[in-house]
Order: C-alpha cells, then sequence, then structure tokens
C-alpha cells in the first residue's frame, strides 16, 4: 500500500513527532514523505532511516501556512495515489489534516495512538483520555494523524532518495507579525520529563523548589488550573481537560489534589508519582509511585537525589 | 460585523465514563449535559465582546437534536442575538463541518468562531474542516484576536511559542484558553434567553466519513507504591532501573 507522510521540517531538527509519524507510516506500506521549506538534502535522507523509501520537498515556500500546506499535501497524493496518508497530531497536523480530509473527501481519524487494528478501525482517546474509541473509516483513502508520543521510535531503514517537488501551494494570505519563542523553556507538549504542581505550593513565591527539580531532572513545569487562573503561573502551563494534555513518560505532581479534569490531561503520561500531603488525595490512585509528604521538604530531598544519581552516574 | 459561533454539548467534565450496547455506544443514563466549555468560554465570549465594541450580531449554531436545546438556550442567556440548530444527530466530524457550512455559506458572515475541540471527542476536526468548505483561512488554537475594519490580528500557539498573525476577514477561528474570561449568565439574560430566536433548520444530511465502532476503558492502573518521604533516593532509584523514565 502506498503511504504519504507529512512531515514539518522547518526546524533546525527533524522533531521527534516527525519520526513517529514515518515509522507508523512504514508498518502500514511504503512510504513517501512530503514536505516543504528549508532542511538539507542530507537530513532529508536521513529519514530513510526510519522508513521513508523517497522525500519530496517542496522548496517553494517555508512557513506554515495551514492552506499552502493542504494544497501542496494533495497535489502529492495525486501524483503518489496514496491511499493513506499520515500526520502527527501536533499544532499543524490539527490544522492541515481535516483541510485535506474535505479536499480530498477521505475519512479523518483524528488522534491516533495506535496502528490499525486487523478489522482495520483505529484506536484514539476520546473523553479526554477516559476511554478509547475505534474509528472506522467509511471513504477510500483515509487519513490518520497520529497522537505524539504514542509509538517507540525505531531504527527500520537506510537512505531516501530526496526529489524537489513542486505541490502548487500557491500564495500564503496569513502575514507573520512576531513570533515568541519563550528562552530556554522546554516546551511542554513535547517534554518528556515534566514536574508539576498545584494550590498546594500556597503562593507563586515557591515555585524555586519546582524549578529546582525540573531543571535538574532537564524536565519541562507545568501546573493545575487555578495556579494558572490565578496568575500564580503563565497560562501555556496550565495541564488537563481545558488546558494542554500531555503524554510525558514522566509526570511529577506535587501539591496537586488530582481532580477528574486535571487527571484528564496527564493521564496518558507513562509514569506518574504523586506528591501529596494528603494520604486520601485521588490523584494517588492515577499514580504509579506515591509520596505521602510535603512538597516543601521532599522536592528539595529529591532534587538532591537527582543530583546524586546525575553524579554516580 | 456578522459573527457565527459554533457551539456543541458535551458531557460535564466529572462523568464517570461508561459504554452499553457491547461497548458500542456512550452509556447516557443520567449524563448530564453542559456547554462545551471552549465554545462557550473563549468563543462565544469573544464573539460578544467583538460585537459590543464593533457592532454587528452573534448567531450560534449547532448540529443536534432537540436534546440540545437546552444547551443552546444557556448560550443564549450568556448574550446571543439568536441561534440555529441544524436538525440532526451528530455523530462525525465531516457531517457536522459540512451541515455548518452549507448555511453558512447561504447567510455569510464574517466572522466563525469554534472551541478548540469538544471535550468528549477531542476530534479538533470541525474547524478545519469547515474552513476548507468555505474556501477560507482558519487560525487554529488562538488565544487572542481583533478585528480593526476587514483586518483580524491573532495570537496562535506554534510549536514552542506563540505567533501573532495578520489576514483579512472572513476568516475561521478556533479559541483556545486566554481568548476571553467566561462569563456567568444573569437572570435577565435568562429571562431573556427563552424568547430569544432558536430556528430549527433542514439537515442536508451528507455522508458521514468516519463512524465509532466499538469503545474501550484503559485498563485499570496497577496499586500506587509508596514510598517514605524522607528516603527520595529510593525514589530515584526505582524512578531509572524500575520505571526506566530517567
Ligand atoms: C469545567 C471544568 C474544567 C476544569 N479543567 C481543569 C483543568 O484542565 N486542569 C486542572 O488542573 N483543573 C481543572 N479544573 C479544576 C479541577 O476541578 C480542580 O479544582 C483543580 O484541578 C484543583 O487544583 P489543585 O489540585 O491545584 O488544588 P486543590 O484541589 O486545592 O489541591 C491541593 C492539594 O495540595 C495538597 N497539599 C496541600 N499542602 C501541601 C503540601 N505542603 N505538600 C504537598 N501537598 C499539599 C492538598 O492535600 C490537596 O490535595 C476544572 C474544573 C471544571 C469545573
Ligand atoms: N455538533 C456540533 N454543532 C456545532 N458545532 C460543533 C459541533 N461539534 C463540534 N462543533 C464545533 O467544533 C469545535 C471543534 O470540535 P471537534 O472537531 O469535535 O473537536 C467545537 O469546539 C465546536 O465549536
Amino acid at each position: 500500500m502506498s503511504v504519504l507522510v507529512y512531515i514539518n521540517s522547518n526546524g533546525e531538527k527533524i522533531a521527534k513527532n516527525a519520526l513517529e509519524a514515518v515509522n507508523y507510516g512504514k508498518k502500514i506500506g511504503e512510504v513517501t514523505v512530503v514536505t516543504n521549506g528549508k532542511a538539507s538534502d542530507s537530513s532529508l535522507a536521513e529519514l530513510g532511516k526510519y522508513g521513508a523509501s523517497k522525500v519530496l520537498i517542496d522548496r517553494s515556500f517555508e512557513g506554515i501556512d495551514e492552506q499552502q500546506v493542504t494544497r501542496m499535501v494533495a497535489t502529492a497524493v495525486e501524483s503518489t495515489g496514496a491511499e493513506t496518508i499520515i500526520f502527527s497530531n501536533d499544532l499543524v497536523g490539527k490544522a492541515v489534516a481535516p483541510r485535506l480530509s474535505v479536499k480530498i473527501n477521505a475519512g479523518l481519524v483524528a488522534g491516533a495512538t495506535a496502528v490499525p487494528e486487523s478489522n482495520g478501525t483505529i484506536a484514539v482517546n476520546v473523553f479526554s483520555g477516559k476511554a478509547f474509541g475505534y474509528v472506522k473509516v467509511n471513504t477510500d483513502k483515509r487519513i490518520i494523524s497520529l497522537l505524539p508520543n504514542s509509538i517507540q521510535v525505531e531504527e527500520v531503514g537506510g537512505e531516501a532518495s530526496v526529489e524537489e517537488f513542486s505541490g502548487n501551494a500557491g500564495e500564503s494570505v496569513i502575514t507573520i507579525k512576531d513570533t515568541k519563542m519563550p528562552e530556554g523553556d522546554i516546551p511542554l507538549p513535547e517534554a518528556e520529563l515534566v514536574v508539576s504542581a498545584g494550590r498546594g505550593l500556597k503562593g507563586p513565591e515557591n515555585w524555586g523548589i519546582v524549578e529546582d527539580l525540573a531543571k535538574e531532572l532537564g524536565a519541562a513545569t507545568a501546573c493545575s488550573r487555578p495556579v494558572a487562573d490565578t496568575g500564580w503561573r503563565p497560562h501555556h502551563e496550565h495541564v488537563g481537560q481545558t488546558g494542554v494534555a500531555i503524554r510525558p513518560n514522566l509526570y511529577i505532581a506535587a501539591g496537586i489534589s488530582g481532580a477528574i479534569q486535571h487527571l484528564a490531561g496527564v493521564n496518558g503520561s507513562k509514569v506518574i508519582v504523586v506528591i501529596n500531603t494528603d494520604e486520601e488525595a485521588p490523584f494517588f490512585k492515577a499514580a504509579d509511585y506515591g509520596v505521602v509528604g510535603d512538597a516543601f521538604e521532599v522536592l528539595p530531598r529529591l532534587t538532591e537525589a537527582v543530583k546524586k544519581f546525575k553524579a554516580s552516574n | 460585523m456578522k459573527i457565527l459561533v459554533c457551539i456543541s454539548k458535551a458531557p460535564e467534565t466529572t462523568t464517570k465514563i461508561a459504554f452499553t450496547d457491547g461497548d458500542t455506544k456512550f452509556d447516557e443514563n443520567g449524563v448530564k449535559y453542559i456547554v462545551n466549555p471552549y465554545d462557550e468560554w473563549y468563543a462565544l465570549v469573544r464573539g460578544l465582546e467583538l460585537k459590543e465594541a464593533n457592532g454587528g450580531t452573534v448567531t450560534t449554531v449547532t448540529v443536534g437534536t432537540s436534546e440540545d436545546d437546552a444547551t443552546i438556550r444557556k448560550a443564549l442567556a450568556i448574550g446571543a442575538d439568536d441561534a440555529v440548530r441544524i436538525d440532526a444527530k451528530a455523530e462525525d466530524a465531516y457531517q457536522v463541518a459540512t451541515e455548518i457550512a452549507n448555511y453558512a455559506k447561504k447567510e455569510g458572515f464574517d466572522l466563525v468562531l469554534l472551541g478548540k475541540e469538544t471535550i468528549d471527542y477531542n476530534g479538533s476536526q470541525v474547524g478545519g474542516m469547515l474552513a476548507e468548505h468555505l474556501d477560507l483561512p482558519f487560525i487554529s488554537l488562538a488565544s487572542k484576536l481583533d478585528v480593526d475594519g476587514s483586518t483580524a490580528t491573532l495570537d496562535k500557539e506554534i510549536v514552542g511559542g506563540v505567533q501573532t498573525v495578520e489576514t483579512n476577514l472572513p476568516l475561521v477561528v478556533s479559541c483556545a484558553k486566554g481568548m476571553a474570561e467566561q462569563r456567568i449568565p444573569n437572570m435577565r439574560g435568562i429571562m431573556a434567553a427563552r424568547s430569544k430566536p432558536l430556528k430549527v433548520v433542514e439537515a442536508s444530511n451528507p455522508n458521514k466519513n468516519t463512524s465509532f465502532e466499538k469503545y474501550a476503558l484503559p485498563a485499570p492502573k496497577s496499586e500506587v507504591k509508596l514510598i517514605d518521604p524522607e528516603d527520595m533516593d529510593q525514589l530515584v532509584e526505582l524512578l531509572h532501573n524500575e520505571a526506566k523514565v530517567i
């Protein structure tokens, strides 16, 4: 089966979720990758390692205007005859995949968490991670957008051939005025390790112990909703049903009770550590490791322990 | 300015999730529905603020059955001028987007606002599909939206940061946190909502491109392992050797 994978290659380095999408495509069929921008031929050829046979690159535009990207991918669908089109369900995928779905009349499975089942249905998270649903596609062509961090990236091949491609992307009607990238921060949706804290920390002046641990681990920081709502922490750190949904390898939660709306954003984490003074806190039911104790003592102690561990490894 | 806000209903956020009919249907028994928080808190309220600043109208549209009327009235109580319900059970994002597009094409709107996603099926699909049907730009996950004449300026989330972009109306926008603050309807609003127009229009019944065949609940977590709060070396050791995450 012919599979087309769109990746965003505009960053300096091809992101992990792009490699996941290529890898996922390879599990379904013969993979052609389509991308745009200025990535070097050699870094694109490297995609062969993750399962791409061929890479089509449109160098006529750099941005991620979703209308342009949609036109380019539609052109590539046409020229490759692909029946399955894969995106990462990241910010770009979320905007482009639905557009493409209408443009080429292909059913979309948004946020797939696994390869298709033998009956062709595909698992997705529903009810904010509280359940799985199995989606059937009723059209000839199908689009799958893969939830980041759902599959383990493996090296499966050699080099891909790289070809210049004209995707007839047209003009952009969107002007970029400003781009703000907070320096030094690890973007939360991509972080593999996350240290998070809630109202149990009592006030914004106490976040130093959270940041110290995050820094020592190389983790991103997050918080519960009331903490963001009262302005203790910036809005983009708010995780949960109405904030960001994350799936890191490790989620450490200190002074968070574990309300169902909070869990909805973090229950995809591989391992959860909960630190709370109240042994009855609901979060312990969702945790792998629990520490019944005062965050003001436990967090600095944990930071010291990580330091010691790093020094001896 | 003519503003359209897409409103969907969602199970109340603490709803216990269960399935019936051999795990093929969501068990609606005893489930309370609310307006999808993103639609209510962000899309609708920002729409109302823009109307208050620039004049115009705010219409809500919902693809749903008469069971959705209570949530639609809530949107009217918060301040929308009128509401439209396209009479069909919403089962698929393509179906919903196509219904709304058919209605919006007839009416012509300057701005179409949606929530970032529905909290039940979490698809984040309808906005992009609708924009493609209407052949309009779609700004997704916007946290700020200002309109000056026919120019819109928006902040949108990008990987690792925020981007400020400018484009012209008409436009489709999906709204995320930051866009506006939740508004609690007051008694006057609730009374007024009863007499505001809720027009029911016939569905055009497009194809459903996808269907949910089955559901499953995740395997229950095994018992939490409790660690002595004095002994964080043990936690680090377990995270390294047992969980293998550091
Ligand atoms: C529609 C809706 C959507 C929502 N969406 C979200 C969402 O997306 N994300 C979200 O997080 N919430 C969300 N909420 C709010 C949610 O219901 C909870 O109110 C919130 O998560 C509680 O935050 P918290 O755990 O920080 O605070 P609290 O519930 O006040 O918990 C504080 C915890 O800290 C512990 N503690 C106190 N002192 C210490 C100490 N010294 N050391 C260690 N532990 C200590 C306490 O035992 C307690 O368990 C939503 C609510 C609604 C109604
Ligand atoms: N049945 C519906 N009727 C009207 N608008 C809807 C409906 N379903 C979804 N929407 C809108 O589309 C947005 C994204 O939904 P989804 O693609 O399902 O995540 C929601 O936040 C709503 O604004």
